[in-house]
This record gives structure tokens, C-alpha cells and sequence, in this order.
């Protein structure tokens, strides 16, 4: 006799009053094939957890945010934020599509050049540029965006010393009604403090002021802050060339579009709110066309957005390893992908879905990865099937900074897989393995020996 | 393991506990399992039955029937009779 199928035997409470945020979440549908890969195969191949990248996902989201801005102003580039995700692979294809490369710091910059991005696009950013580094960007033409006065006089000395023009742009900091404001990057637009640099720097004559940038936080939902920022860069563009007559050639107004991940604490998913790319393009290209800079100065438009870019490509596939019963009677399920793989686990609801079809049957769960702490929680409080130690899950949106602010904690890093356009995975990066780290251990002699 | 008194399951799986005001549901599994608690079967009883009918086996099963057990017994839809 053929048996009938098994499902776990379940009771749950039915609570009255106010219907929980539940509510809305309708049934989570399974995962079961990437880019047209099982993702069984994908993990009995590659290795559970792994990290998995869409390049189909990237190029048509790219060709996507691009559409969005040069239908809509006719000088537009792309420079592909270096931190948001720096697997060569993943600066390939978007180097490919056209993008410049967005640098925060020397081993990013190296990074740049090694992979063969022309050293005039490449965007350096950030604090921290070393009199090393400087030295570098200067000699090679790269894009040097001058974070605060040091840094400014470091580069008047060097354009000295090496008889070089630094190719520089201000990163310009201000209040475009967001909370809380990020002051501490750049000059300040209200104070005047970024109207002193730029004078300073047209006066000083040994430099190209090339451009303008401001980059006015992350996971940003309001489209009119975009507005704001740039009506105030266009503002400064006007007064350099009311001043100095000087035309400066591009506006970078940086990164920062939300994705569709959920923010913790949001009641409506972030797929259902955050701003699409045309909205975003909308906002910053109205203020430019309502400039009074000529037609033949239009600034070239420069976006470093990063998470909205790559986030929809990026998948964590992995097993459950347990299920247990909380204290409180609540669901435990212990997957093999902690928040040492998963760091955005800290800030995003993660959409993690089952890999195959489960009964309808939910229950209120709490999803921990497998380190011996209690913040490894990769997703709290979520309605979830039941699955059973062994089956697979695949978790969503990753694909931002996760591979870049993974931490090696107590387990290694595992394969991380891109499927190319014709649907065939290739590994991009290796699963760490003891000896890769040990590689850069050194225990000194006298430690060598020991009786245990 | 014994059902609390005065509680009353419906065919479809909702449960009502009138000392509490509670209500509950039930999966299919949980509605037969729950059945036959109330009919006073014993674990060994209820382990044979469901393992020879469903796709499941016993140790499995007792995994799960371990689970839900203590939910019943959090929820207080079961009494433990003192033999644990
Ligand atoms: C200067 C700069 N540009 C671009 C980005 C990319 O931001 P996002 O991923 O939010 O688009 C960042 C990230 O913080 C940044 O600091």
C-alpha cells in the first residue's frame, strides 16, 4: 500500500484584536531554481551555504537605472561602488555595461587598476587617501574627491612636489531634510565651508577643479532629498562659473537609492516602497534642466549607487540544520548561514524562502544562523514553513555588501557562484580553506611545541 | 497526557478552550494526533498508527510528536497527568 504523505502535526494560537504585521505577508513561494539552475544542484555542486550571483540580474537592473537617466538628461555615467560589492567578477560586468569604478580607500584603488579600469575613471573617495595613495591618483590622472581641508593641502603640496595637476572635485555635505543629516563626510554647503574649498582651490591654480559630489546617505526612500542635493550642487556650479567663470565637468550626486530589501521595523515591504529608479532620475535631472547653466555646460551626471544595483542579484542558498522549540513556545530554526556571512542581517527583514514547495502550513519563527552568539539572528519573528533539518533555503537581496563585510568568524567563507547570461555557474570566488588563512599566520618558534 | 476538560474541536481543527476564551487551530496531523489523545491511545499506540499509514519513519515521527506534545502542553490544551 502506497502511505500517504507525512506533514508535521501543528497547533497554533488564533490571537483576536489587531491584526499583527502577518497580516500582510501572503505565502512565501518557494526558490527553487536561480537563473534556471535547481538550487539543489547548486548546493550539491558548490557547496552549502553559497553565495550566488545573478549576471543576468545585474546587466538588465543596470540597463534599467541607466535608462532611467539618459532618457531623461543627455550626459550620464555610472561608477560602480567599489564597496558595495568588490568580487572582480562583479566589477567586470559592470565595467562591461560601461561603468567607471568608485573607490573608498588604496586596496579598493589597486583593486581598480588591477582589474584594467583606466585610471581617469576611477572616483576616489573617502577619509582616508594616504600621502601613498594621493600620490598615486595624482600621477595617473584618477578622480580625486577632497574630503576635508588636510586633505587639501596634502594634495596643494603634491601637485608641487611631483609638478603634476591633481584632477579634483569637493565631496559637499548639507541638509537636504533628511535625518540624520551626514555631516561628517566633506564640506559643509549651509555654513559656506564648501564655497571656502572650492575658492581656495580656483585661487590656488595648481589644480583642475573638475567637479562636485555629494553623497547624502544610504538606503534613502525620499526621492525629493535627491532633488534638494542637487538643486544646492547645481547652486555652487553656478557661483563657480558666476566667480571664476569656471565650468566645472560633472555633478556626482553618489549612491544611496533604497533597494527592495525591508528595513527592520517597516511595516510594508521594501519591494512595495522604495522608489523606482525613474522616480530618483526624475528628481535629480528636473533640477538640473531648471538650472541657468548653458546648454553646451551641462555638467556630465555622475551616480555611484551601489545597493539598488546589485542587491536583486545576490542569493544565500544553504540547509537547515535544526529546529527548536524556544522558551516561549516559539519556533527555533538553525540554518548554516550565520550574520558573519549575512552582515545586512542586521539591518534587513531578509526575504528568506523555502527551495521547494512546503505545505501552506507557518508558523511564527525565528531564523538563527549557526555561531555561538545570541545576536546571530538572521531573521526574527517571521512566519516560515516547516522545514526540516536537511532541506534547503535560499535567502534574497543579498547581493550588497555582504561579500564585502562578511567576517571570517568561527566558520570559512564558502564558494560564492555567478551564472553567466547562457545559464552556466562558475565559481568567482573559492571557499576559504584552513590553509588560506593560516597563509597569513606566523607563529613564532618557541611556540612550535606544545604537550596536549 | 489527557485533554484538558470542556474543550471542544471542530472537524475542520479549531479549537476553543471556554476556561481561557482561547482559540486554536490544527493542522490535518494535529487534528488526527489530538483525536486520538482524546480517545486516550498512547504514544506507542498513536506512533504505530500514524507510522504505518503516513510516509514517516519512527523516529522522525517521535521527533515531531515530542514537538507538538510540549506545544499542546504550552498552550494548556493537554494536561500532563503527572507522568513526566
Ligand atoms: C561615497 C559613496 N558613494 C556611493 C556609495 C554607495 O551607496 P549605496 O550602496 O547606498 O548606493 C557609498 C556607500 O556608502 C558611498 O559612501
Amino acid at each position: 500500500m502506497q502511505k500517504l504523505p507525512f506533514e508535521r502535526p501543528l497547533v497554533q494560537k488564533i490571537s483576536a484584536g489587531l491584526p499583527s504585521k502577518f497580516g500582510i505577508q501572503g505565502k512565501l513561494e518557494p526558490i527553487t531554481h536561480i537563473d534556471g539552475i535547481p538550487v539543489n544542484s547548486l548546493i550539491e555542486e558548490f557547496g552549502s551555504p553559497v553565495f550566488v550571483i545573478s549576471e543576468n540580474t545585474i546587466r538588465k537592473t543596470y540597463k534599467e537605472a541607466y535608462r532611467a537617466f539618459a532618457s531623461r538628461y543627455p550626459k550620464v555615467q555610472f561608477a560602480w561602488s567599489y564597496k558595495t560589492n568588490y568580487l572582480n567578477a562583479v566589477c567586470s560586468v559592470f565595467h562591461q555595461e560601461g561603468s567607471w569604478a568608485e573607490v573608498v580607500s588604496g586596496f579598493e584603488y589597486d583593486k581598480a587598476i588591477a582589474i584594467g579600469v583606466e585610471p581617469g575613471h576611477i572616483i576616489f573617495n573617502g577619509p582616508d587617501k594616504t600621502i601613498e595613495d594621493l600620490t598615486k591618483a595624482i600621477s595617473q590622472g584618477s578622480l580625486i574627491h577632497i574630503d576635508h581641508f588636510d586633505e587639501l593641502y596634502d594634495i596643494i603640496d603634491l601637485a608641487d612636489r611631483l609638478e603634476e595637476r591633481p584632477q579634483v572635485a569637493i565631496r559637499v555635505n548639507m541638509d537636504t531634510g533628511i535625518y540624520p543629516q551626514w555631516d561628517r563626510f566633506g564640506f559643509n554647503y549651509e555654513n559656506g565651508e564648501a564655497w571656502d574649498a572650492l575658492n581656495r582651490i580656483m585661487v590656488n591654480g595648481n589644480m583642475d577643479l573638475v567637479g562636485l559630489h555629494t553623497h547624502i546617505g544610504t538606503y534613502m526612500m525620499s526621492t525629493d532629498a535627491y532633488r534638494i542635493a542637487a538643486t544646492k550642487l547645481v547652486d555652487l556650479a553656478q557661483g563657480l562659473m558666476r566667480k571664476h567663470k569656471h565650468a566645472i565637468s560633472y555633478i556626482d550626486m553618489g549612491g544611496g537609492f533604497a533597494s527592495r530589501n525591508t528595513l527592520k521595523g517597516a511595516y510594508y515591504p521594501g519591494s512595495d516602497t522604495t522608489p523606482s529608479f525613474d522616480d530618483f532620475a526624475e528628481a535629480i535631472t528636473s533640477a538640473f534642466m531648471k538650472s541657468e547653466l548653458k546648454p553646451d555646460d551641462l555638467p556630465l551626471l555622475i551616480l555611484e549607487t551601489g545597493r539598488a544595483l546589485i542587491d536583486d542579484a545576490g542569493y544565500l542558498l544553504g540547509t537547515v540544520i535544526a529546529n527548536k522549540r524556544l522558551a516561549d513556545g516559539r519556533r527555533s530554526t538553525i540554518i548554516d548561514a550565520g550574520v558573519n556571512l549575512l552582515f545586512t542581517a542586521f539591518w534587513y527583514e531578509h526575504d528568506i524562502r523555502p527551495a521547494k514547495a512546503v505545505s501552506d502550513q507557518t508558523e511564527d519563527s525565528t531564523i538563527y544562523g549557526p555561531l555561538c552568539m545570541n545576536i546571530d539572528v538572521i531573521r526574527g519573528n517571521v512566519l516560515f514553513p516547516l522545514l526540516k533539518k536537511g532541506d534547503h533555503y535560499v535567502i534574497k537581496r543579498i547581493g550588497a555588501y555582504n561579500n564585502t563585510q562578511w567576517l571570517q568568524f568561527i566558520t570559512l567563507r564558502p564558494n560564492v557562484v555567478m551564472i553567466d547570461t547562457t545559464g552556466t555557474p562558475h565559481i568567482i570566488r573559492k571557499a576559504e580553506t584552513l590553509d588560506s588563512l593560516n597563509q597569513h599566520e606566523l607563529t613564532p618558534g618557541h611556540l612550535g611545541q606544545f604537550n596536549v | 497526557m489527557q485533554l484538558k476538560k470542556n474543550i471542544a474541536i471542530s472537524d475542520t481543527g479549531f479549537l476553543f478552550d471556554p476556561s481561557t476564551g482561547d482559540s486554536f487551530t490544527l493542522n490535518p496531523m494535529g487534528i488526527e494526533i489530538l483525536g486520538m489523545i482524546k480517545e486516550g491511545k498512547s504514544q506507542a499506540e498513536i506512533t504505530s498508527h500514524i507510522t504505518s499509514m503516513y510516509d514517516v519513519v519512527e523516529s522522525a515521527f517521535e521527533r515531531y510528536f515530542y514537538d507538538f506534545i510540549s506545544m499542546l502542553k504550552h498552550h494548556q490544551i493537554i494536561e500532563g497527568n503527572g507522568e513526566n
